[in-house]
């Protein structure tokens, strides 16, 4: 600040001011290295806004806008908030970044299967189950005002079952405890899966499982096998119509229409509500899940010309590498393909044999060599063949009898490992198959970060600027950071680890394979360019071309690069970032010491090794040193000292929820609430919208010098719900970089837009609605809707802008006209919009659904409805549920009783994919794989093992008791009721090991930094594991570490980012991208640590 | 027969999921002060564990309560009226800061206004009484969740006779949560003990007050509490307790505890009992008569004569109708579920409690038996993770029986309504076996499980 006030005293501009501070190498490094030591200085608000504006403004001219970017997460609770730095964020071209996945609460088994985010049963829907697995969910912990609804089912003779390692709170509610062992689940799964397979499918057909999953699941759909030339065959894609001598083989979208065989015909058949059929005009009316007269086979035993060997990978060995091992399934041949059913591979894959079938199978359940078997999953989870066997019965027994009222609440005990997703879809096949899903009572509870913003379209509309420009700059922040936080120096990942002997990979890195997934349009990545977007138009204009083909033209000759090809060249680094709603530091930020290193340039704790030549990526440029303290500018608004603002440059005061006006809504509850200012904010602090509105004014009155309009070329990814995810047939991966096929934006490249950004009009656009919403409409979820009218009661409840770019447009100006403009654009809160996207999508789908929403065309829920209680929602298409007469919400009943498809190439629920990357990981179909090995990959002490510095343990950071994620670990109160400061809970066990009592000091330390805490020493917690809660926030009784004399670190100082490649693939069917839909998790539950007693407990401070 | 109102609260246990929002919406309202930092008039304890003040159970140690002696009459326990006059000074039976917890504040300023300096700033625990920086080794709620309970737990003082039973190890692991206010005493101890008389039992409710006129510091109500719901306000020297947020109940509103429990376990409601009876009740021989000694003492609105005799005495009509509407007395005498802490204490405590039940113990999942098979059911009882015994030391003064009684109950409702769950027809048989009607059994139902705002208080 004191270099800001003299530089502004030499320059009088405050850009130029800025420019002087970052531009100097010295000033910088004095300002940056200081950061997160104290120091902070006050200001006013003018002075503050003023250098906020200046160093966006000077980002923007000297880097790109891309080189800028927000996070805010969970909008869902306070979307207008949310929507203040986002709107200036987008309306500036700066991303933002995404929050689900980088908190690994997305389960990417979710996109995957049922080709959606995340759809959920609201709580009250626990209430309908028959039988409820709580599997990683802490429900007392986690859904604390939920929880009623657990405890109190059970008297409706409700049985609950709780499956934690630990004696977790919810485990004092159930019937019974399974104490799987961690990051195992999948192995427990899938032995509940071979009886439930075994008994209701092989040896005896239910009529009730059967139905279903002909209708809503592609267990009917035939896979081509490939023939391995040594008598065995290996997994292959879907038989397509554009495969087959058939009538459709020259359909619109041929290759899109995946095939099954029909046994009342006895021949191949097509069947309504493939993906071919969601797009073109030959598909409208026919995008349902009505079967007509097909009768799918599920499986060809049957009807089998002949059997085959297949070649299915198991990943169970000790050193975690994959072993193959054959099984035969029933075949087809036609056309010269070999084909079976995916029922018949799931069971093979399973290990469920058939009378006739070669290759290994298991003698009985008590076989523990076979993967599958209920004996076989004891050796890694701990759990009782017996129970196992037992549960999976009931559990098959109670979808007969309740039919489909078996529910399971998955946490982020079974979500936060490197392979949750496959974790995700053991447990998915046991409430698919058996008809839970789309039922109230039944199905999938995945309750983890994914709270719903249910008016989602207003929301979208607004918090992204789509009013004034499309497309949006949205980042998913897992990729983010592994990039400009320099993690993915640190990663050894290659290919032998991640292929399963495939070859696929051979040669490469995860860098390198997120490098492709960048250069194809499967994954955002901003900054884009090694040059700045409005640079690249202005050099297209020069060169008279359309800025498109210029970028395509300059990629091509390699003169121009992705900036992800050469992260530590300055022109690529992220300069500027704002966090509001955030803790980033304090929460989030899995490698923690990394950030402080790369990113901040400030002390961290950091002892790993940058990869070795033979380790790193190939394709990208690895100068010998990384570049350290990137960014230019923190800034953070906040109403407390956070981890987060210690280490910012800018600290803003910020409003609490109870001294603002904005929304609320949850998927626990089917209600939209607001909230209310109690007080005025206090002092100084304003709201976020009142915040962010202040530096948009004055960046637009130094935008008119500095920056005037500009073009800004934008590259997206090829979007989820759109046409572009039929970029790649068959998911078979070329590179246009090796010449296997021609760039093409949209197609094998990233979508190239042109935005027009009128730099000095940014205050005007953000407080006013932009003519678009007129002009194009709006489209969400693949749904199309026209608001005019609505727009048009905007602008009598808002008033219209009398002057500048927003003239005649809605006003914007206050937080209650952005919470009412979400409510007014949203299904959910206008009965009118509802219908009207459901008759939209009713001429695609040729069924009737607009009467789901029927009942409510004439409401309009207003915030000020929203004020006087809170309101139900309306069923409406943004969701997959129906909450028409009153019901409680539970996902995808309206796919399955209006049988809309779901968004899935297969229009079903999907357990095969066959893409190549998921093939070539041995992960076609779910499969248990455990938890990495990080001895093998990074050279930790093993687990149990015991040296010098402690004892080795598994490490995992669970939901703490009274702070999830970021807020109040701080509170006198709370903190007076549990250990006053950062703890780590062990068993007796470990801690005996080491001479550890409770409360003793202790010291954790990995590759990644050190902990310094308390320990608190319980028999509740199982051998090999410790608990370190998340966001214990730093600032509290952390003293300075035995090892370094520094500040101790935080939960995240032990943790790193792991890209799974699963997670990055794009541009096909399902796996295509979409803002916090799919994407790489920020997991972190494979890490482990040693643990040791400090060796003075007397600490410093 | 002289009739009385009493408002009583009952907590469904098997509800308590352990949040503590009750302890701090408490703390918000009333002890948010100078001179009260330690005190929480409601606080949450994970059991087995110390429980707060640390061992508060143990009378032997505290001498709080009340003894019957030889002669069959009552005495406190701590020594009469000559013993405490000669005590007045020294009170020796008396928690210290130690037992409850040092309370502390954090250096919090330290984050803002830190010079520039080496390392990272951070707010350290200062403590309260002496406002020096501390070491925190002690709190409101130190064993939550069992933390250090394999250090601490052994000591709990309901475990004595049953040491065998309970081991602190993985595999054996149980727990849950006992929320805790004052227990508005038919047979208050801290009222006897006072010698400045500044402790009153209000007459038209039964709400026990310290009156802080007359309240003269002595502190002898603490010693004489057994569940040390009184605390000492080291500010103005006097006592403080729980007050059953009278305003509010005067007013028509719960208690801030049971406005705020999200576990909704808590029901309020009016019960009317013979005024009478008590002191008898309070003296039978047995302990283990307590129980049902002290649900004698309660009048039934539904009889005609106890509503005549409540209107004699003064009783308005419209408390009469609440006592008959009293969700209290349905869980205390209609459908006897709910059992009152500590009873051996001969305080008549009116604050009472549903028992947990809990997972069945590995017994049952290795042979691969259903605990919610009908047949099985009562089995699982027996084998449960909570030893009855423990429960049995907490609400009937180590009597098992009853305690089973009400796990029974609770379990024989699962299996009924499960029938009905599921479409069949319901089974009365199932409701016969724990002496209660079909219809009975789907109200209790209704009364714990749907259990709205409206029927809770």
């Amino acid at each position: 600040m004191d270099m800001f006030r003299e530089a502004k005293q030499k320059y009088g501009d405050p850009v130029l001011a800025y420019a002087s501070i970052v531009q100097d190498p010295e000033k910088a490094k004095a300002y940056k290295s200081a950061r997160g030591k104290g120091g902070l200085v006050r200001s006013t608000w003018d002075e503050v806004v003023d250098l906020v504006a200046a160093a966006h403004v000077y980002t923007v001219k000297r880097w790109g806008p891309d080189r800028i970017a927000g996070f805010s997460p969970i909008p869902a609770m306070s979307p207008v908030s949310y929507s203040s730095g986002a709107r200036f964020l987008e309306l500036i071209g700066a991303p933002m970044l995404s929050f689900y996945d980088w908190y690994a609460d997305l389960p990417n088994a979710s996109p995957q299967m049922f080709g959606d985010q995340t759809d959920v049963p609201e709580s009250g829907d626990w209430w309908d189950a028959g039988y409820l697995m709580m599997w990683g969910s802490n429900v007392p912990l986690t859904r604390t005002p939920d929880a009623h609804w657990m405890t109190e089912a059970r008297y409706r003779g409700q049985k609950v079952i709780a499956i934690a390692p630990d004696y977790a709170e919810n485990v004092k509610f159930a019937d019974e405890w399974v104490t799987c062992a961690p990051g195992q689940d999948g192995a427990l799964a899938m032995a509940m899966g071979h009886v439930v397979l075994k008994e209701f499918f092989a040896d005896k057909q239910v009529p009730f499982f059967v139905d279903y999953n002909q209708q809503y699941t592609d267990l009917p759909f035939l896979i081509s096998l490939q023939d391995n030339g040594d008598g065995t065959f290996a997994l292959g894609k879907n038989l397509v119509a554009g495969d087959l001598d058939i009538p459709e083989k020259d359909s619109e979208n041929a290759m899109w229409k995946p095939a099954v065989f029909d046994r009342r015909g006895g021949q191949i058949a097509i069947p309504n509500g493939t993906l071919g059929d969601r797009y073109g005009d030959e598909g409208l009316g026919k995008w349902n899940l009505q079967l007509g007269d097909l009768d799918p086979a599920l499986s060809l035993y049957d009807v089998r010309d002949d059997t085959a060997l297949v070649a299915f990978p198991r990943f169970d060995s000790v050193d975690g590498n994959v072993t193959y091992e054959s099984r035969g399934v029933p075949i087809k041949r036609i056309g010269g393909h070999v084909v079976t059913t995916v029922l018949d591979l799931l069971l093979a894959q399973y290990a469920v044999g058939r009378e006739g079938l070669p290759g290994t199978w298991p003698a009985s359940y008590d076989d523990d060599t076979i993967a599958g078997t209920p004996a076989w999953q004891e050796q890694f989870t701990s759990v009782p063949a017996a129970q196992v066997t037992r549960l999976a019965r009931e559990w098959g027994q109670n979808a007969i009898d309740t039919e489909g009222r078996g529910m399971i609440l998955m946490g982020a005990g079974t979500n936060h490992w490197y392979h949750s997703d496959q974790i995700y879809r053991t447990m998915l096949v046991l409430t698919t198959i058996t008809g839970c899903q789309g039922r109230n009572g039944g199905g999938w509870g995945h309750y983890v970060g994914q709270e719903k913003v249910r008016p989602i379209m207003g929301f979208q509309h607004m918090a992204f600027a789509l009013d004034w420009h499309r497309p949006p700059r949205h980042m998913n922040q897992t990729a983010y950071w592994y990039v400009n936080a320099s993690q993915y120096r640190y990663d050894t990942f290659t290919a032998d680890e991640l292929d399963s002997g495939t070859g696929i990979f051979a040669g490469k890195g995860v860098m390198d394979l997120l490098a492709l997934s960048v250069r194809l349009g499967w994954s955002p990545s901003y900054p884009t360019f090694t040059r700045s977007s409005l640079t690249l138009a202005d050099e297209a204009e020069a060169a008279g071309m359309a800025p498109a083909d210029y970028v395509v033209a300059q990629l091509k000759s390699g003169e121009l690069k992705f900036a992800i090809e050469d992260p530590e060249a300055e022109e690529n680094h992220p300069r500027i970032l704002s966090l509001w709603r955030s803790n980033l530091f304090g929460s989030s930020a899995k490698g923690n010491e990394y950030f402080l290193k790369h990113l901040l340039g400030t002390d961290h704790a950091l002892s790993a090794h940058e990869a070795d030549p033979g380790t790193r990526p190939a394709g990208i440029v690895w100068p010998e040193k990384a570049a350290e303290a990137k960014l230019d500018l923190l800034t953070t608004l906040d109403f407390r000292m956070t981890s987060s603002t210690l280490f910012s440059d800018v600290v803003l005061p910020a409003a609490t929820w109870y001294e603002k006006h904005d929304l609320s809504t949850t998927d626990m509850h089917p209600f939209v609430h607001s909230f209310n200012p109690a007080i005025a904010p206090p002092w100084q602090s304003k709201t976020d919208w009142e915040t962010w509105k202040a530096i948009a004014k004055r960046f637009s009155e130094l935008a008119v010098d500095h920056l005037g309009v500009r073009k800004d070329v934008v590259a997206k990814p090829l979007w989820h719900d759109t046409p572009e995810a039929m970029a790649t047939v068959h998911g078979a991966v070329k590179d246009w970089r090796t010449g296997e096929v021609e760039p093409i934006p949209g197609k094998t490249l990233p979508v190239l837009a042109v935005a027009e950004r009128d730099y000095p009009a940014t205050y005007d656009k953000m407080t006013s609605i932009g003519p678009l919403m007129e002009k194009v409409g709006m489209l969400t979820k693949g749904v199309s809707y026209d608001v005019k009218r609505e727009i048009g009661i905007l602008r009598q409840r808002n008033g219209t802008a009398t002057t500048g770019a927003g003239a005649g447009q809605p006003r914007l100006e206050t937080d209650i006209h952005v919470a009412d403009a979400i409510l007014h654009l949203s299904g959910t809160t206008n009965g009118h919009l509802a219908t009207h996207g459901f008759k939209n999508v009713e001429k695609r789908t040729g069924t009737e659904l607009h009467d789901l929403s029927a009942e409510h065309e004439g409401k309009q829920i207003t915030f000020a409805d929203t004020q006087i209680q809170p309101i139900p929602v309306i069923t409406s298409p943004e969701w997959s549920g129906s909450e028409s007469g009153g019901r409680r919400y539970a996902p995808f009943t309206i796919n399955i009783e209006r049988h809309k498809p779901f968004h899935t190439l297969t229009g079903r629920q999907q357990f095969y994919l066959d893409h190549d990357w998921m093939i070539g990981m041995g992960e076609a179909l779910p499969i248990y794989r455990p938890p990495l090995n990080m001895t093998r990959l990074f050279g930790e002490t093993p687990i149990g093992e015991q040296n010098e510095l402690g004892v080795s343990v598994r490490y995992l950071t669970p939901h703490n008791k009274w702070s999830i994620h970021s807020e109040y670990q701080d509170n006198l109160f709370m903190l007076s009721l549990s250990r006053g400061g950062q703890t780590i809970w062990m068993s007796d066990v470990d801690a005996a090991k080491v001479g550890i009592k409770d409360n003793d000091w202790i010291e954790a330390v990995n590759r990644n930094g050190v902990v310094a805490a308390r320990a608190i020493v319980s028999h509740r917690m199982p051998e090999g594991t410790v608990y370190m809660h998340h966001a214990q926030d730093r600032l509290i009784d952390v003293p300075l570490t035995e090892r370094d004399k520094k500040r101790g670190g935080i939960h995240n100082s032990l943790t790193r980012i792991l890209i799974k490649p699963s997670h990055i693939i794009g541009g096909y069917a399902q796996f295509a991208y979409f803002f916090n839909y799919i994407g790489p998790t920020g997991n972190n539950r494979d890490e482990v640590t040693m643990i040791r007693r400090r060796t003075n407990q007397k600490v410093e401070y | 027969m002289r009739v009385m109102a009493q408002m009583a609260m009952v907590m469904n246990l098997d509800k308590c999921i352990g949040c503590h929002t009750c302890s701090v919406t408490c703390k918000q309202a009333w002890t948010n002060r100078t001179g009260t930092e330690y005190v929480w008039f409601n606080n949450v304890e994970t059991r087995p564990g110390l429980g707060y003040p640390r061992r508060y159970e143990d009378q032997e140690e505290w001498q709080g309560g009340w003894v019957r002696k030889s002669n069959g009459r009552l005495a406190l326990k701590a020594g009469g009226r000559v013993k405490k006059l000669l005590n007045i000074f020294s009170n020796p039976k008396m928690p210290s800061i130690d037992d409850y917890y040092e309370p502390w504040t954090y250096d919090y300023e330290t984050l803002i206004n830190a010079p520039q300096q080496q390392n990272f700033p951070v707010a350290r625990p200062m403590s309260l009484i002496s406002g020096k920086p501390m070491n925190v080794s002690w709190s409101a709620n130190w064993d939550d969740d069992l933390g250090g309970a394999h250090e601490y737990a052994p000591k709990d003082p309901m475990l004595k006779g049953i040491e065998d039973k309970v081991k602190f190890e993985f595999e054996q692991t149980f727990m849950f949560y006992l929320p805790r206010i004052c227990e508005h005493c038919l047979n208050p101890s801290c009222m006897a003990s006072c010698p400045s008389g500044a402790i009153y039992k209000r007459a038209e409710d039964g709400i026990v007050l310290v009156d802080q006129e007359k309240c003269r510091g002595w502190r002898m109500c603490i010693s004489g509490c057994p569940y040390k719901k009184i605390y000492f306000n080291h500010k103005t020297g006097k006592a403080e307790k729980c007050t059953f947020c009278y305003p509010r109940i005067e007013v028509g509103i719960p208690t801030v505890c049971s406005e705020t429990c999200v576990g909704r376990l808590r029901y309020i409601g009016l019960m009317l009992y013979d005024a009478d009876a008590v002191l008898g009740a309070a003296s039978v021989e047995n302990d283990t008569d307590l129980y049902a000694a002290q649900r004698n003492v309660f009048l039934d609105p539904e009889d005609p004569a106890v509503r005549q005799a409540a209107e004699r005495a003064g009783i308005p009509a419209d408390w009469i109708d609440a006592a008959r509407r009293s969700p209290v007395k349905k869980l205390i005498l209609d459908y006897q579920v709910a059992l009152p802490l500590h009873p051996e204490y001969r305080t008549m405590p009116m604050v009472w409690y549903i028992p947990p039940l809990s997972p069945v113990v590995d017994v049952i999942k290795d042979t691969g038996h259903d605990a919610e098979d009908q047949g099985n059911l009562f089995a699982a009882i027996d084998t449960l993770r909570i030893p009855v015994e423990y429960l049995a030391n907490l609400f009937t003064a180590g009597d098992v029986a009853p305690v089973e009684g009400v796990l029974k109950k609770l379990a024989a409702m699962r299996s009924f309504m499960r029938d009905i769950n599921l479409g069949n027809d319901p089974n009365a048989e199932i409701a016969g076996s724990v002496g209660m009607s079909a219809e009975a059994m789907y109200e209790m139902f209704r009364l714990l499980a749907i259990a709205k705002y409206a029927d809770r208080y």
